[in-house]
């Protein structure tokens, strides 16, 4: 077993503050690049690899828009998420993919644990897009970036977390993140869908929905997957919608100045209200170009 | 000497012949041509008895076979195992069991008892023919590595066991309540993002069989327990008179849900690993005879079974060669007494499924372990004579150990080695 590559990000589960926010420093200055046309070649002639044994659109695409800003050379691959992906697989094609001169592995993987199981195997860094409903580092991070840039600090601050915690690697990865940034991070959703121990990992369960939102300065709503992650713990996503989406009227008592955020791609209507989702107070499309400065940050400290 | 079913914890010297023990006694014994093994300073207890293990034969020869499999038994101080039926072809007919007692004869070292399945190819819903596979030897009924769900066949199968005098032997597993979890519930599985295993999937199964026996009598053998309500269910139920056994195992009395830590799938089982509570309340239960047996639930995997992502790797750790000092831990910790911990490992097991032996008895089979309970060594798979590696004490320090093993008289481990055949 080879020793874990000392660049790795694999969760923000004890990540240093001092680290994050030289992250947020770099990708401050990535955004400034992005918009002006003069990005930091810093990756010019290394090989960044996108391997995703998971359908995903939005993090491949952000993930390979900051790798070619960079100046590196991108290599993609996607596995059909069709049948489960055995473990050796994964790791026959983390190897084979690294002996091909690669500096970073970018993973999204449908099984918890997934990239830290191809870390280990691997010297290469390893960058986790998302491993089942364990972590989603670089989403934590952008979405932590999107507010520090709105607020310019998160101490003190509170962020509702609205949805299905129990299937979200959104939502444990921004626990962590936002706690070490000061933020309190407050829990609601249909009781079924709260695992254990949120507590003890410094969230707090609020007394209801109506309650989280009253004191929340932001509100990230999760995305409902579907039928088939809800399937057994809701009646139906039509209840869903009518207990626990962010409608119009929820929304309208908010804080003041209150936003809202979503990881995308929103279900319209289910999760979140057509008109919330484009109302004044969501910072969704915020989110998605932070992500590529945020990335293009990781990248650059990864690989 | 330590023999807990005669209540002997003294010096004493024993002399066994032609597969006997012949006598015991506080003074020097002698005979004609006797071999004189000086176990001065060790303990000599009855063959330990393992009423869990997986020996894998048929079906999948590269984790386990019988012969690497009682290899590994007599290395740990067993002198019997009983052999679990979730093979392939599963034990649910006299030819699976003739096998498994024709391998075991080869081998000649562990006496292995085989357990028949419950139902037939354990898929749970029509009764095995269970008076064919006692006939042929078969010393409990069991289904283990899935539950009963079918609780109408469960107590058909208690009834029907009753008449042929063997208890039956329950993996209490709700898989409604456990479906798609990977690891008990709480915070460790929370940060993994594992789904969650109530401790509700096993006492509630716990409960139903009890109200089982309760009605229709039998008896019932709850196998690694490992929530602290299934320990209070089972001491209640065992105030009222109940026929009902039960056995913990070596890594749920000594390890929590922390030692998987960073996804370490040789800490993944089912039941998995709970939490300080429930260990804590199985190590009373093993100390004030709610449990009456440790059990390895020894379970074979090789490594691509392992290697994969937590929730996809293969369920069970081996136990043969560790539950010695494992149990040791629990008297240096003061929550057993020598001889309790020695009863757990031999007549516990042996009172509970009506096996021969656990105790030093003239006349009784010449089954020995001898231990050495000071010596210090280091936990190093690679050199277990099992065939699989995935135990979670790999590198941990290890106090006690099996010194000599006899079987039927005969010293299958000597010396802390496996010993080629002898003629007796």
């Amino acid at each position: 077993m080879k020793p874990r590559a000392r660049h790795s990000l694999l969760t923000t589960e004890g990540m240093p503050r001092a680290e994050v926010e030289s992250l947020f420093a770099r990708a401050r200055l990535h955004a400034r690049g992005l918009e002006s046309g003069r990005s930091v070649r810093a990756l010019e002639g290394k090989v960044v690899a996108n391997l995703f044994f998971e359908a995903s659109t939005r993090t491949r695409l952000s993930f390979e828009r900051a790798a070619k800003a960079l100046g590196a050379d991108v290599l993609n691959f996607t596995a059909q998420a069709s049948s489960v992906v055995k473990g050796e697989t994964l790791m026959d094609t983390v190897r084979n993919v690294e002996a091909m001169g690669v500096s970073a592995l970018v993973i999204r993987h449908a099984a918890s644990g997934a990239a830290h199981l191809a870390a280990r195997h691997v010297r290469c860094a390893v960058v986790n897009a998302g491993d089942g409903t364990h972590a989603h580092p670089s989403q934590a991070l952008l979405d932590a970036f999107t507010l520090h840039e709105r607020w310019g600090s998160l101490e003190g601050r509170t962020v509702a977390i609205l949805g299905d915690v129990l299937h979200s690697r959104v939502a444990r990865s921004n626990l962590f993140c936002l706690t070490t940034l000061g933020a309190h991070v407050v829990f609601t959703g249909p009781p079924t869908l709260m695992p254990a121990g949120l507590e003890e990992m410094g969230g707090r369960l609020a007394p209801s929905l109506e309650a989280a939102l009253a004191e929340a300065d932001a509100v990230m709503v999760l995305r409902v997957q579907g039928e088939r992650q809800t399937a057994g713990y809701v009646p139906s996503v039509r209840e869903y919608a009518r207990l626990y989406g962010l409608t119009a009227e929820r929304a309208a008592r908010l804080r003041p100045g209150a936003v809202v955020m979503h990881p995308g791609p929103v279900n319209r209507g289910v999760e979140l209200a057509p008109e919330v989702a484009d109302g004044p107070a969501n910072v969704i499309l915020a989110q998605v170009s932070h992500g590529v400065a945020v990335r293009m940050a990781i990248l650059e400290a990864c690989a | 000497m330590i023999d807990p079913a005669r209540g002997v914890d003294a010096v004493q010297d024993v002399l066994l012949r032609g597969g006997h023990v012949v006598a015991t006694a506080d003074r020097p014994l002698a005979a004609d041509g006797a071999r004189e093994v000086d176990v001065s300073g060790l303990w000599v207890c009855p063959g330990f008895i393992d009423l869990h293990v997986h020996l894998r034969e048929p079906g999948d020869e590269g984790k386990e076979t019988v012969l690497s499999g009682t290899r590994a038994a007599v290395a740990g101080g067993y002198t019997a195992v009983v052999a679990m039926p979730n093979t392939r072809p599963p034990n649910d007919s006299a030819l699976v069991t003739r096998l498994v007692q024709e391998r075991a004869a080869a081998a000649h070292l562990a006496r292995v008892w085989p357990a028949g399945a419950i139902s037939k190819g354990l898929a749970g819903e029509e009764m095995a023919e269970l008076g064919e596979l006692a006939a042929a030897g078969c010393v409990c009924f069991t289904d283990d590595g899935r539950p009963v769900m079918n609780a109408g066949l469960m107590r058909r199968v208690l009834q029907y066991a009753r008449a042929l005098g063997r208890p039956v032997m329950v993996h209490e597993e709700d898989l409604t309540l456990s479906a798609g979890g990977a690891l008990t519930e709480g915070t460790q599985a929370t940060r993994l993002g594992l789904l969650p295993i109530p401790r509700s999937a096993e006492v509630s199964m716990v409960a139903r069989d009890l109200v089982l026996l309760e009605e229709v009598g039998g008896q019932l053998h709850v196998a690694h327990v490992s929530c602290a309500e299934s320990v209070r269910l089972l001491r209640e139920a065992k105030a009222r008179g109940l026929r009902v056994t039960a056995e913990a195992t070596p890594h749920h009395f000594t390890l929590t849900d922390a030692a998987v830590a960073e996804w370490n799938t040789d800490a993944k089982m089912t039941p998995p690993l709970r939490g300080p509570a429930d260990v804590a309340a199985v190590r009373q239960g093993l100390a004030d005879g709610t449990l009456d047996a440790i059990a390895t639930d020894h379970a074979p995997h090789g490594i691509l079974d392992k290697q994969m992502p937590f929730a996809e790797a293969a369920n069970g750790v081996v136990g043969l060669e560790t539950a010695l000092p494992l149990t040791l831990a629990l008297v240096r910790a003061g929550v057993l007494s020598a001889v309790r911990a020695v009863q757990l490992l031999s007549s516990g097991p042996a009172a509970a499924f009506g096996l021969p032996g656990g105790q030093l008895l003239p006349g009784g089979p010449a089954d020995v372990t001898v231990v050495d309970p000071a010596a210090e060594w280091t936990v190093e798979p690679q050199h277990f004579h099992s065939r699989s590696r995935n135990t979670p004490f790999a590198g941990m320090r290890m106090v006690g150990r099996v010194v000599h093993t006899f079987v039927g008289g005969r010293p299958v481990f000597f010396e802390g080695a496996l010993q080629k055949e002898e003629t007796a």
